[in-house]
């Protein structure tokens, strides 16, 4: 039951993007297109799984001064992994994913994770946090190329939509519209979440929560 | 020359890293509200920006190419940011005290700034010699600061405007920020009227 909880958090309660807003960048560059943000996703849910493995097993190694640093090695070398393995296999997603399938290193979900979950408990359970954050980003990221590509261009993977090819919005695949679909899909979630609505992106989620609500502090004592 | 010229203007305008490139959105969310914060980080990701430049772009041609250590890339790059940046932090907090108060607290900040790590691979990826490298860093850098400074603005006006319950928080600063990246748009165009479509 336990198990199952780990899993299932991930993809609705806790989804990383819509409901913690953790991983913006990537979401709102890639989200163009419906096989963009399936190959995006399906990356960086690999990157996160081992990430989480790897982490919890070491997770008595590390010490605890030097932890972000090392993590940060270890999500670099599996993301060097995967880049490697999508440019061999799959050379035409490494064209159009660009310069953000490396900067999966800096995604804030899986530096989170580490931070929040992995370090913390059993490999397994890491291993399905993972699995689990991992189908929540893959499915935010497809619901909103899903109405950034039927209304951006009027396909759906490509595949040509009647009425909508001719009366496409070009302007929802630019970047306003990014930010746009992004901005009401929140807003759509705080509608229908009984929870209070969010006051600002992912803070307790982010492993720069700390910093940031310094600088925050500062900015309100002045 | 003008080679430069156009490499800054787009870099600042055209493909403006925070509202067309989506780089470094969470400082962009998240530290935009009041005007001095915005400017601080701004600055030292410009810094930042501009040292991991210097420093990734010598290691990448002169250490992993000839090697055929090009794959190294992301690691490589991701460490150099990271201790450069804590370096940064030292060396400030013990010669120029009065720069590490203003912009010390946003330096941790960067270490996983996606536009710092964009910027160091864009450059090289664009193929661009050193110089273009910097002045594309600058550029960066600065479109990053406008993109900060204009938002901060827009930002404050909101706080004192009527929001639908909804759309409190995150929503709407996610709309402003569409609108102010749709004024970004009409920047589209002018290194090519200005230069000729160079």
């Amino acid at each position: 039951m336990n198990k199952l909880h780990d899993l299932t958090k991930g993809i609705i309660k806790e989804n990383p993007v819509l409901v913690l807003v953790l991983g913006t960048c990537p979401t709102l560059a890639t989200s163009t297109s419906v096989i963009n943000a399936l190959g995006m996703g399906a990356a960086a849910t690999v990157v996160l799984i081992f990430s989480n493995i790897l982490i919890s097993a070491l997770r008595k190694v590390i010490p605890d001064k030097v932890r972000i640093p090392c993590y940060i090695v270890l999500i670099a070398g599996l993301v060097t992994v995967v880049q490697m393995l999508v440019k061999a296999f799959a050379p035409a997603l490494d064209e159009s994913l660009g310069i953000y399938l490396p900067l999966i290193v800096v995604n804030c979900i899986i530096l989170g994770r580490a931070e929040m979950f992995a370090s913390k408990n059993k490999v397994i359970a890491s291993a399905l946090d993972g699995l689990g954050m991992g189908i929540g980003f893959t499915l935010a990221l497809f619901l909103m190329a899903t109405i950034r590509e039927i209304f951006g261009s009027g396909t759906f993977a490509g595949i040509p939509l009647p009425v909508l090819a001719d009366n496409h919005i070009s302007i929802l695949t630019m970047a306003p519209g990014g930010f746009f679909v992004f901005g009401l899909l929140i807003a759509a979630v705080n509608k229908f979440s009984k929870h209070k609505p969010k006051k600002q992106g992912g803070c307790e989620g982010c492993p720069q929560a700390e910093a940031c609500n310094k600088i925050k502090e500062e900015a309100a004592q002045k | 020359m003008t080679n430069f010229i156009i490499i800054l203007l787009s870099a600042v305008f055209i493909n403006n890293y925070v509202l067309s490139k989506f780089l470094g959105i969470c400082p962009f969310l998240g530290v935009s509200k009041k005007l001095d914060s915005a400017a601080g980080m701004s600055l030292a990701v410009i810094f930042v920006m501009l040292m991991a430049t210097a420093v990734t772009f010598p290691i990448q041609k002169y250490l992993l190419d000839p090697n055929g250590l090009g794959y190294l890339q992301t690691i490589v790059f991701i460490l150099v940011i990271a201790s450069l940046v804590q370096l940064v932090e030292i060396v400030l907090k013990k010669y120029i005290p009065s720069l590490h108060n203003s912009l010390g607290v946003y330096l941790p900040l960067i270490t996983t700034n996606c536009a710092v790590l964009g910027v160091t691979i864009l450059n090289i990826d664009a193929g661009y010699n050193f110089a273009e490298s910097m002045v594309n860093a600058l550029g960066s850098g600065l479109g990053f600061f406008l993109a900060m400074v204009m938002f901060s603005g827009v930002r404050s006006t909101m706080e004192t405007s009527d929001i639908p319950e909804n759309f409190k928080g995150l929503p709407i600063t996610l709309i402003a920020a569409s609108i102010t990246s749709l004024s970004f748009m009409g920047f589209g165009g002018i290194i090519e009227n200005l230069f000729g479509g160079a």
